[in-house]
């Protein structure tokens, strides 16, 4: 049986507007475990964004409760949930978020950077995410001169570099073609298979549903559906 | 870490880094440039007021007041044993005053005359000169005095001036010579003749008014005599300097300001138009303390590039002018500015530009803490949405 990752309870997120309040997620129960293969798919506005940042310990949750790794996210410090995302998660984002004046190997050194690595070491993890993605001869280019693929990619191997137990990513292939969508998502695919890691990631792309093993449905800030698919 | 990342951000920046580096530098220039300017004048007009007129130290009469012609007439004594031992092994100079009236071109003009040793060599005055001819008295006379007065070297002048019975004499001297100095103190308004021949129109024999002294140490106390430091003496040129700094100071507060504008200026930008990569920075675990370090890293980082800038191009301009000095472009004495040579040589201490480095350094830094203080109250989540948390 598959160690348990993230467990969510009864979690409630509302937004105030004006004098009320706005809820984005209710009553969310979920589980995820170790080496999932996860998209949390619905239309814009149904909470996927909010779920992640959750989880991802960039946002606090109203009610309920959410833990990730052991860690209780409301409890958590600001500085402690800044260890939880050095340590333990990857993020990969839409827009990409690459650093514009770093070197695509420098983009991907970063995080290693932060976890205060040996240069020796990171050299070493940096060379080796990039050839993951394929972009072992771009590490000199700057984010200006790829591709919305190659970007992409770039952001794969910053999100991977450190062997994170979790990736969350959102919607990582509305900003790209057919071609390049498919592309990403095998790598992920692969990369989830070869190192174990979880995959957690938004989208509303219909191509993407194919690679999933697992699809939760989320509506109105409700889970609507949690299934398994493609024989998970 | 934190050094590399905004060492990579800055130059990545490209054009607007190296404007601001640019204008920090000018700063930093025109700080020390200046301030050199002024240390410079202080070191030139206090040298040439020791050289011209106090050597190391007077004593004064005791009633002798500068500020008071009344007094001046009085203003004499015998000269103390010890200090009269000074003069004759040429140590110390005497110098007696005396209130007189001259009438160049019929007229009538109230001088101070002083008397002083033709063979002293305490003081650059040119007292050569002084050594009376048979039944002539020879006096010497600053040449923006001369030109006042619109007389010229070789001319007799009646002299008048009262002994110290309160009588009455007059008779004519002769323009020996006219020195040009840059020190107004014994120039306006002053004739020198032979300290004998003054002592003997007065019928005071071995007075004096003030005793001039080499050395700076000595200041044994004498009745009747108030012995006055170098500090004292130069007072006046030392306030005057002083304001004069004040005032350029506002100049460079001037530079200051517009360097710290363009900083704080691409700070608060560069917090704008930065917010996603800060969101992705929190989100790949990096603390907002760190990150407020990064930005005002930067900032600094600005200020120590403008410093290795600046040396490129300031330390072989300082250097120029340093040799060659600045040309102040008028007469000095017109605006009676004491020891105030035609051109102005900078001094550059070390403390002059260390203190320059660290004012510029500390103004910077916190001139790029300021804006990061809204990073502190950034939501990670408002920043990867590209927007500031209220």
């Amino acid at each position: 049986m598959k160690k348990e990752l993230i467990k969510i309870e009864k979690m409630t997120k509302n937004y105030p507007i004006g004098g009320g309040k706005f809820t984005a997620l209710r009553d969310i129960d979920l589980e995820f475990k170790k080496g999932e293969f996860t998209g949390i798919v619905g239309p814009s506005g149904s909470g996927k964004t909010t779920l992640l940042n959750i989880i991802g310990s960039l946002d606090t949750q109203s009610e309920g409760d959410v833990n990730v790794m052991g860690n209780s996210i409301r409890k958590l410090s600001s500085k402690k949930a800044a260890k939880l995302r050095s340590q333990h998660i990857g993020f990969i984002f839409q827009t990409y978020n690459l650093l514009p004046v770093y070197t695509v190997f420098e983009n991907v050194e970063f995080p290693l950077i932060l976890l205060g690595m040996s240069s020796e070491k990171r050299k070493k993890a940096v060379l080796e995410a990039l050839e993951w993605v394929g972009l072992s001869d771009k590490a000199k280019s700057r984010p200006a001169q790829l591709s919305g693929g190659e970007c992409q990619r770039v952001a794969i191997a910053r999100a991977i570099v450190k062997k994170p137990d979790l990736v969350l990513a959102d919607e990582p292939t509305a900003n790209l073609d057919a071609e390049n969508s498919h592309h990403i998502l095998k790598t992920m695919k692969k990369l989830n298979e070869d190192l174990g890691t979880t995959f957690i990631f938004s989208t509303h792309d219909a191509k993407v549903i194919q690679y999933l093993r697992r699809k939760i449905s989320l509506l109105d800030g409700k889970v609507d559906k949690d299934e398994i698919v493609n024989g998970g | 870490m934190i050094f590399k990342l905004a060492y990579k951000n800055i130059i990545g920046a490209g054009f607007r880094t190296w404007l601001n580096i640019f204008i920090l530098s000018l700063s930093y220039f025109v700080i020390i440039a200046l301030q050199g300017f002024y240390v410079g004048w202080q070191d030139d007009a206090s040298r040439e007021m020791k050289n011209w007129d106090f050597a190391g130290g007077q004593y004064w009469q005791e009633t002798y007041d500068p500020y008071d012609p009344y007094t001046l007439e009085d203003s004499h004594a015998a000269i103390p044993e010890d200090l009269q031992k000074l003069i004759v092994e040429g140590e110390a100079i005497s110098i007696l005053f005396s209130p007189a009236t001259i009438y160049p071109e019929r007229r009538m003009r109230n001088i101070v005359l002083k008397g002083i040793d033709p063979d002293q060599n305490l003081v650059e005055l040119p007292t050569k000169y002084l050594a009376d001819p048979d039944n002539e008295i020879n006096c010497i006379i600053g040449s923006g005095f001369v030109d006042n007065l619109n007389i010229k070297e070789g001319d007799y002048i009646v002299l008048r001036w009262r002994d110290k019975n309160g009588t009455y004499d007059a008779r004519d001297i002769k323009v020996a010579h006219v020195f040009s100095t840059t020190v107004l103190t014994v120039e306006s308004n002053q004739i020198w003749i032979s300290l004998p021949t003054l002592q003997e129109m007065l019928g005071l024999p071995n007075e004096a008014t003030i005793i001039t002294i080499k050395d700076e140490t000595y200041n044994k106390e004498f009745s009747g005599w108030q012995h006055k430091d170098l500090d004292f003496l130069l007072i006046d040129l030392t306030n005057m300097i002083k304001a004069k700094t004040i005032g350029s100071s506002i100049m460079y507060i001037l530079m200051l300001f517009l360097a710290m504008l363009a900083i704080f200026d691409t700070q608060v930008l560069s917090i704008f138009r930065r917010r996603k990569e800060m969101g992705t920075m929190m989100a790949m675990g990096m603390t907002r303390p760190k990150i407020i370090q990064l930005f005002t890293l930067e900032g600094v980082l600005h200020a120590v590039l403008a410093i290795l800038m600046g040396a490129v191009y300031g330390i072989p301009l300082l250097n120029h002018f340093q040799k060659v000095g600045m040309q102040i472009g008028m007469d000095a004495k017109e605006w009676g500015l004491s020891g105030l040579n035609d051109a102005l040589y900078p001094v550059y201490g070390w403390k002059l530009v260390v203190g320059t480095i660290i004012l510029v350094l500390i103004t910077v830094t916190v001139v790029s803490f300021l804006p990061t203080r809204k990073i502190a109250k950034l939501k990670p989540t408002d920043a990867l949405r590209g927007k500031m948390t209220k």
